[in-house]
């Protein structure tokens, strides 16, 4: 059955549906990674975008119960070059094209998915439409053109939970599947702007007794719970928007150590009095290379994120701790005054690398450094 | 960090000749860690005995030793240049146990030198089974369960952990001989008692047995700073049992989640940062268990790999060159990506499309050798293939191979019409055994499987292969019977586009579908330019296209979007060699390296067209542009059509390309350098005659037989011995001496299948013949000797089996000169414009002419070693239209020096396999030695081929009749020099007659202790052995076979053994004296 992507700016590919049948809009986006399409498929962070894989072969491991970062897919469209019919892996329960129609999820395959990836590269990530009911490039352009742009727009509003809720599972391991959590060191408030469950198995995983809330609880309520700490979460689109988030932060800002990922990183430094600005096409892999300023070092990194801070403003208020080797933009931050600190990627990985778990440590150093000076 | 400044001069040891299991790749990675140091202004000493290579070139080190790569060779080459550190890890396995040969026994440290990139002690922890196990269990990665064994009672207790099937390996014997697996109790008690006799230290290594798991492997590199990175993972069709180099392989992983991979990652992580390696790269392998992923880690290598080179290839990512520049200090994220431009080597390549490497095969060689794929590596060569999908790969791989396959023909079935039909208990028997046990043609007997209505869980229960690569077959089986349906459909049907559109992305070659539709390859590629069906080129580029490639480095597939963006200028384009195989292998890519280097210093663009990952052409920085393709006609055509280039040049990368001439030629191609009607001038045995006639020139006397018959009739004409041959052989395939009717019948119909179509030659044998070998160069008006060589062993051995030397040691000036005027002769009248190799038999002073090939040859290399004339180079420029006249290229080199080459061979990796040499070409590799004396440079040319040349001690000679009298002589000087002989009956009495002192020995059937005892209990230090008949060659087999298993010197022809006699003498009284390339050069 024939599908097309029609982007705004004109350009067209004809290619076949594959999984749920329809017409959706979105940010059409790529991602690098080689592995992990369960884990970027259930990535609340997608919300409001169509998402490119530059890896061809899709689907091959197939679905399992295990590997999933929410409860369901956030993405608005899914584009591959083949999708795997056959999956092969231990785990396996369903295939991709199943799990996609059980789940809603318009895509396309069979498209030049590099020919797409070397024009959002070109031209900037924009506005696209996937549909296998209505045919037409033209329409389809028309309707491009008309979708919203998710610049100025609040997305964490449809990603975050409605109630706050308690989390004790650690990290997965081979052979056990997830752990249960150990010894509750630390009581740990986690804003939901979109978050990803493996943020909070590894938050599970150094000792936090974590409860979830939504992205609106306001800070004199997560005060009120007396936490060790408070993490915020990663999240979809533009973090200007979301001025209640910012403005909560503030309120927090020195009276409990802080831990930003992603958004949660963008959230804070706007809450610095910084500034952030959409980039060209994003980070969307799991090869970026991110250098800690102090020592040197070079880490390989998760990411997903379209936009990004702008240093400048916040210059006095933080140090950069982290840059991008590959566009030095900035990847790190921390307060010069107060216990707060983020990062731009994802050092909870899933997908990707692994290099940088520490920041879970810190963060409990953080904590712990925090409860003494209190003491 | 910066490079280190406290070090000046490295030297980089590289691997030596082209072995099983160590081949091109080390050229390549030896090339740039050379290149790459040299850049970075340090002064570079190299050592490496293979002429065939870039990295000898006297321009890439500094100080180029070809020398053999051995200990005392190297501890001469440290006290003469005093270089500041030794960079080991760029050579292969031979460098790296040299450098642990003289780090061991304190020569690095009483000369102060460094061993860069990887210390003695990481080398050790990674190589030694022990210290490797202890360093995993350290950090807690799994290695397969195993144990020690010295006795029975070890043994039985071992094996309570390790459980069945468990792997049996006796420690220190060759080639793993003695091992085995075992699945019971009294399978494993027969197998560990026959194991602990075997091993000289009574040892066995008891293993779990992880066979029929999936295999990966990762490449992983690590700089100063601790940073690491992985640049490729890859993955095993081929489930484990079956060596990795005789695997098909597939980049990146296929079947992992993110979850599995991510802990390969980090173990490799944890591996690299554990053994200790400072600074390159590494490859690791991993076992994983389909059922539940539970992983294993098999083995380290620390030091770059064969891996590293196809996932250079693969990823663009250089990794031996980013290796050479992080051994003097840099860190990763310090080396910009020469890809991107704008990035750095601190990163981790990410691919948009399927890599699949393809192993090659020469099982036709030897044909005694057991074919089955095991932990044992056999492959002489590989190709690697790009697609979009695994489907498009794998195809494209399968016709890279030059194998005559197109894509995924039967095995079983005589025609499409026949699939599905019940087999017969034979086919049924055939098919299981093929599916089960490893083999080459095994991929082939799976879409067979297919096509016998088997099932994917059926195929892999049989094969273990991941149901994965299964099912892509399969659906590969499904289209081509959707396509065999489109036979009937006509032309102008409208469905016709989008049919072959889809077939093309799915990588069918045109001749493929040609068999599908039942029609020619022509019409099918003329109906598919009629719908402007043509394949677009993407780029490699390290990042799934997130940043702008700077590099042409290209692949087909077919998509709407084209990136070749071919320029304007005038540009020439090079065909390479493919896949490495007896015959033709890394000679051939030099050729074609030196021919880009030529023309890009000319001015023109420069194109290569290849398919082997393992060669110096293929890097993506050699030529202007770089076409990773199968060396197809369709697939040339296609690059040609949309590269337009000046012209091609299909004559440097052997018969590969010379094969596509006639073809690309008629399609419109302009060919350069000599014309195609030339070269079918040479190779059409009727239209030679008559060339040789015009010349009034010589040849053994031979005729052309189509049967038995006329076959036999021929050799009573021209008299025994005769030489019979397919016509149009590569490497001596299926070629024989002789000496009998009855073997002249068994020859015809055994070995070949004579028809009208595939007549067979026969030509008179000439006894004891010196063969002669001429490289020349033509530009059409002048002719220039590039170099004489005079074989050592004599006509009938084939010529890339034989040593050689330049200049020639005894051939007679007049002789010489006579054959300079016949190759001038041949060389004009055939109007050769580049390079021309003739092959000369000299017998009783009379010449006669046994081959001519208008093409660069084997030997162009060597010759360029040996006159510091770069011949290849040369032609580049004379096809390209200049004169050897404005090269200033007027008179022969003739060298003050003597070199010497000698051939190497992979018999130790195929046991029951005979030495014996023949007209049959079975050599991987070569090796040089130079010296002031043919004597010394031969002697040299022996311990670089690994032959442990002894100064003294007994040596035992058991020879046929014939050669007797003739080593009378040799034997007096031997005993002279304080050897002493050790001979069987008849062979002791002869030379006692002659009053030579010798021991008698048994031969083997006269009872023991007989010579093949004294062979194993070390008492020999040197074989002379030559034969005649197939009694005599039976009766002697377990002589040379004990020999070689137990590196004892041996030489099975007369002259090798009078030249081997001088040589030992020469060894014996003058000391081993190193010199680089650039010195003797200069004396010139």
């Amino acid at each position: 059955m024939k599908a097309i992507l029609a982007l705004a700016d004109g350009r067209v590919f004809i290619g076949k549906a594959f999984g749920a049948r329809g017409e959706v809009t979105g940010e059409v986006v790529f991602n690098t990674s080689m592995t992990g399409y369960q884990e970027i498929l259930t990535d609340p962070s997608y919300c409001g975008e169509i998402v490119t894989m530059t890896y061809p072969l899709i689907g091959n491991c197939g679905i399992n119960p295990e590997d999933v970062e929410s409860g369901r897919p956030h993405l608005s469209g899914f584009i591959v070059k083949e999708a795997c019919p056959y999956p092969s892996n231990w785990r396996s329960t369903m295939t991709l094209d199943d799990y996609l129609k059980q789940n809603n999820i318009v895509g396309i395959q069979g498209i030049d998915t590099r020919s797409l990836v070397r024009h959002i590269r070109d031209n900037g990530a924009q506005t696209g439409i996937i549909s296998s009911i209505d045919l037409d490039p033209a329409s389809l352009v028309q309707k491009a053109r008309k979708a919203p742009s998710i610049v100025g727009h609040d997305l964490v509003q449809e990603v975050t939970c409605k109630e706050a809720y308690h989390w004790t599972e650690g990290p997965w391991k081979l052979g056990e599947g997830y752990q249960q959590a150990g010894e509750m060191r630390y009581k740990v408030i986690a804003y939901d702007f979109g978050i990803k469950r493996n943020i909070l198995r590894n938050l599970v995983s150094i000792g936090c007794d974590v409860t979830v809330v939504p992205a609106s609880t306001p800070a004199s309520e997560v005060l009120a719970m007396k936490p060790d700490g408070v993490f915020l979460s990663n999240g979809p689109g533009d973090p200007e928007p979301v001025v209640y988030a910012q403005e909560n932060i503030r309120q927090l800002l020195g009276k409990v150590p802080i831990f930003g990922i992603c958004l949660g990183h963008q959230l804070l430094a706007l809450a610095l009095g910084g500034r952030t600005y959409k980039l060209k096409f994003g980070h969307r892999g799991g090869n970026q290379p991110v250098q800690r300023k102090s020592e040197g070092q070079v880490e390989i990194t998760s990411q997903n994120h379209g936009f990004a801070v702008d240093g400048d403003a916040i210059k006095d208020a933080a140090v950069l701790t982290h840059i991008n080797l590959n566009d030095n933009t900035i990847e790190g931050l921390e307060h010069c005054q107060v216990p707060a600190f983020s990062v731009q990627y994802h050092p909870e990985a899933s997908p990707g690398p692994h290099d940088a778990r520490y920041l879970f440590d810190r963060f409990a150093a953080l904590m712990d450094k925090h409860r003494k000076s209190l003491v | 960090m910066p490079k280190r400044t406290d070090i000046q001069k490295i030297l980089i040891i590289g691997a030596g000749p082209i072995i099983i299991g160590q081949a091109c790749e080390f050229d390549y990675s030896g090339t740039q860690a050379c290149k790459a140091l040299k850049e970075e202004g340090y002064t570079v000493i190299l050592l490496n005995s293979n002429p065939a290579t870039i990295m000898t070139d006297p321009e890439t080190a500094d100080r180029t030793y070809v020398e053999p790569v051995t200990p005392e060779v190297l501890e001469k080459i440290i006290e003469k240049e005093r270089p500041d550190a030794i960079l080991p890890t760029l050579g292969g396995q031979t460098a790296l146990n040299t450098a642990v040969a003289v780090a061991k026994n304190g020569v690095l440290e009483r000369y102060g030198v460094e061993l860069i990139g990887a210390s003695l002690d990481a080398i050790e922890k990674a190589e030694d089974r022990t210290l490797f196990k202890q360093a995993m269990a350290k950090i807690g990665v799994d290695v397969p369960r195993s144990g020690l064994a010295h006795s029975y009672e070890e043994a039985m207790e071992i094996i309570e952990s390790v459980g069945f099937p468990a792997i049996i390996r006796p420690s220190f014997t060759m080639g793993g001989s003695g091992g085995g697996i075992a699945y019971n109790r009294e399978e494993y008690e027969a197998m560990a008692l026959a194991g602990i006799d075997a091993s000289p230290t009574n040892e066995i290594l008891i293993e779990e047995s992880i066979i029929g798991w999936k295999e990966f492997e990762l490449e992983v590199m690590r700089d100063t700073a601790d940073n690491v990175v992985i640049i490729c993972s890859i993955e095993n069709f081929d489930a484990m049992g079956v060596h990795t180099g005789d695997s098909i392989t597939v980049a990146p992983a296929q079947t992992l989640t993110d979850k599995e991979y991510q802990i390969l990652r980090d173990a490799s992580i944890k591996i690299i940062r554990e053994i200790g390696v400072d600074t390159g790269g590494s490859n690791i392998q991993f076992g994983i268990n389909p059922i539940d992923g539970r992983l294993a880690v098999i083995e380290m290598n620390p030091r770059v790999s064969r891996s590293s080179a196809l996932a250079s290839k693969a990823t663009g990512f250089p990794i031996a060159k980013i290796a050479a520049k992080l051994s003097i200090g840099y860190t990763l994220d310090e080396i910009p990506n020469d890809i991107t431009r704008e990035t750095f080597a601190s990163f981790e390549p990410t691919i948009d499309y399927v890599v699949t490497k393809i192993p090659r095969f020469t099982f036709e060689k030897f044909p005694q050798a057991d074919s089955t794929l095991t932990t044992q590596m056999k492959s002489v060569g590989e190709a690697m293939s790009i697609g979009r999908t695994f489907k498009e790969s794998l195809q494209k791989g399968l016709r890279s191979m030059e194998i005559g396959s197109y894509g995924f023909e039967s095995r079983l079935f005589s025609s499409p019409q026949e699939w599905g039909r019940p087999l017969s208990d034979a086919e049924q028997e055939l098919l299981n055994t093929k599916l089960h046990v490893p083999n080459w043609e095994r991929i082939w007997f799976i879409a067979d499987a297919f096509r016998a209505n088997m099932d994917i869980a059926q195929i892999h229960s049989v094969t273990r292969i991941d149901p994965w690569f299964l099912f892509q077959i399969q659906q590969i089986v499904e289209m081509e019977e959707g396509l065999v349906k489109l036979a009937d459909l006509p032309l102008d049907d409208a469905e016709w586009p989008a049919l072959l559109r889809d077939a093309k992305q799915n990588g069918f070659s045109d001749r493929r579908l040609a068999q599908l539709f039942g029609k020619t390859e022509d019409e099918v590629r003329q109906l598919r330019h009629s719908f402007g069906i043509r394949p677009v080129y993407k780029r490699v580029d390290t990042c799934g296209a997130e940043f702008v490639a700077h590099t042409p480095y290209l692949y087909s597939t077919y998509e709407t979007e084209c990136e070749a963006m071919p320029t304007d200028r005038k540009k020439i384009m090079i065909l390479g060699g493919g896949p490495n195989r007896i015959g033709q292998g890394i000679e051939f890519d030099y050729c074609c390296v030196h021919g880009v280097m030529a023309l890009a210093a000319d001015g023109y663009e420069t194109i290569m067209v290849n398919c082997n990952p393992e060669t110096v052409s293929t890097d993506y920085d050699t030529s202007d542009r770089l076409y990773f393709e199968p060396l197809t006609f369709e697939d040339v055509l296609e690059i040609v059509h949309i590269e337009k280039p000046l012209g091609v040049i299909v004559q440097f990368g052997g018969q590969t390309p010379l094969k596509l001439a006639v073809a690309l030629e008629q399609a419109g191609v302009p060919i350069l350098g000599t014309t195609p009607d030339a070269i079918d001038r040479a190779e059409d045995r009727e239209r030679f005659q008559a060339l040789l006639f015009k010349l009034n020139l010589l040849q053994p006397d031979n005729g052309l037989a189509r049967s038995f018959d006329e076959a036999e009739k021929i050799a009573e004409r021209i008299g025994y011995p005769v030489v019979v041959r397919p016509s149009y052989v590569l490497g001596g395939r299926a070629m024989e001496i002789v000496y009998h009717v009855d073997a002249l019948r068994s020859y015809m119909q055994n070995a070949v299948q004579a028809s009208p179509d595939h007549p067979i030659l026969v030509d008179k044998f000439l006894v004891h013949a010196i063969e002669v070998d001429v490289d020349a160069l033509s530009d059409g008006r002048d002719v220039v000797i590039g170099g004489i060589m005079q074989h050592i062993e004599e006509a009938g051995i084939h010529s890339g089996d034989s040593a050689c030397a330049l200049p020639p040691f005894s051939l007679k000036p007049t002789i010489v000169d006579e054959i300079r005027r016949q190759t001038r002769e041949l060389a004009l009248e055939l109007g050769v414009v580049g390079l021309m190799n003739i092959q000369f038999a000299v017998k009783d002073d009379t010449i006669y002419l046994l081959e001519v090939n208008p093409r660069a040859s084997r030997t162009v290399p060597f010759v360029s070693k040996a006159t510091n004339r770069q011949l290849a180079k040369l032609a580049a420029q004379v096809m390209a239209g200049k004169t050897l006249d404005e090269l200033g290229i007027r008179d022969e080199i003739i060298p003050s020096y003597v070199s010497v080459k000698e051939a190497v061979f992979p018999f130790v990796k195929f046991p029951g396999v005979d030495t014996l040499l023949g007209p049959e070409m079975k050599s991987t590799g070569e090796v040089m030695g130079i010296d002031t004396n043919f004597y010394q440079a031969f002697a040299k040319s022996q311990l670089a081929a690994g032959v442990h040349l002894p100064v003294k001690g007994n040596v035992f000679v058991s020879l046929k009749d014939g050669d007797k009298q003739t080593f009378i002589e040799p034997a007096r000087r031997l005993v002279a020099g304080g050897f002493n002989l050790v001979a069987t009956r008849g062979t002791a009495a002869f030379l006692e007659s002659n009053g030579l002192p010798v021991t008698a020995i048994n031969k083997v059937k006269e009872g023991r202790p007989h010579c093949v005892d004294a062979l194993k209990s070390k008492e020999i230090a040197m074989v002379f052995n030559t034969t005649f008949g197939p009694h005599s060659v039976a009766d002697s087999y377990s002589i040379r076979r004990t020999a070689l298993m137990n590196n004892i010197a041996y030489y099975t022809t007369l002259e090798g053994i009078i030249a081997a006699v001088d040589a030992v003498l020469s060894l014996g009284r003058e000391k081993l004296d190193v010199v680089p390339l650039q010195e003797y050069y200069a004396r010139q």
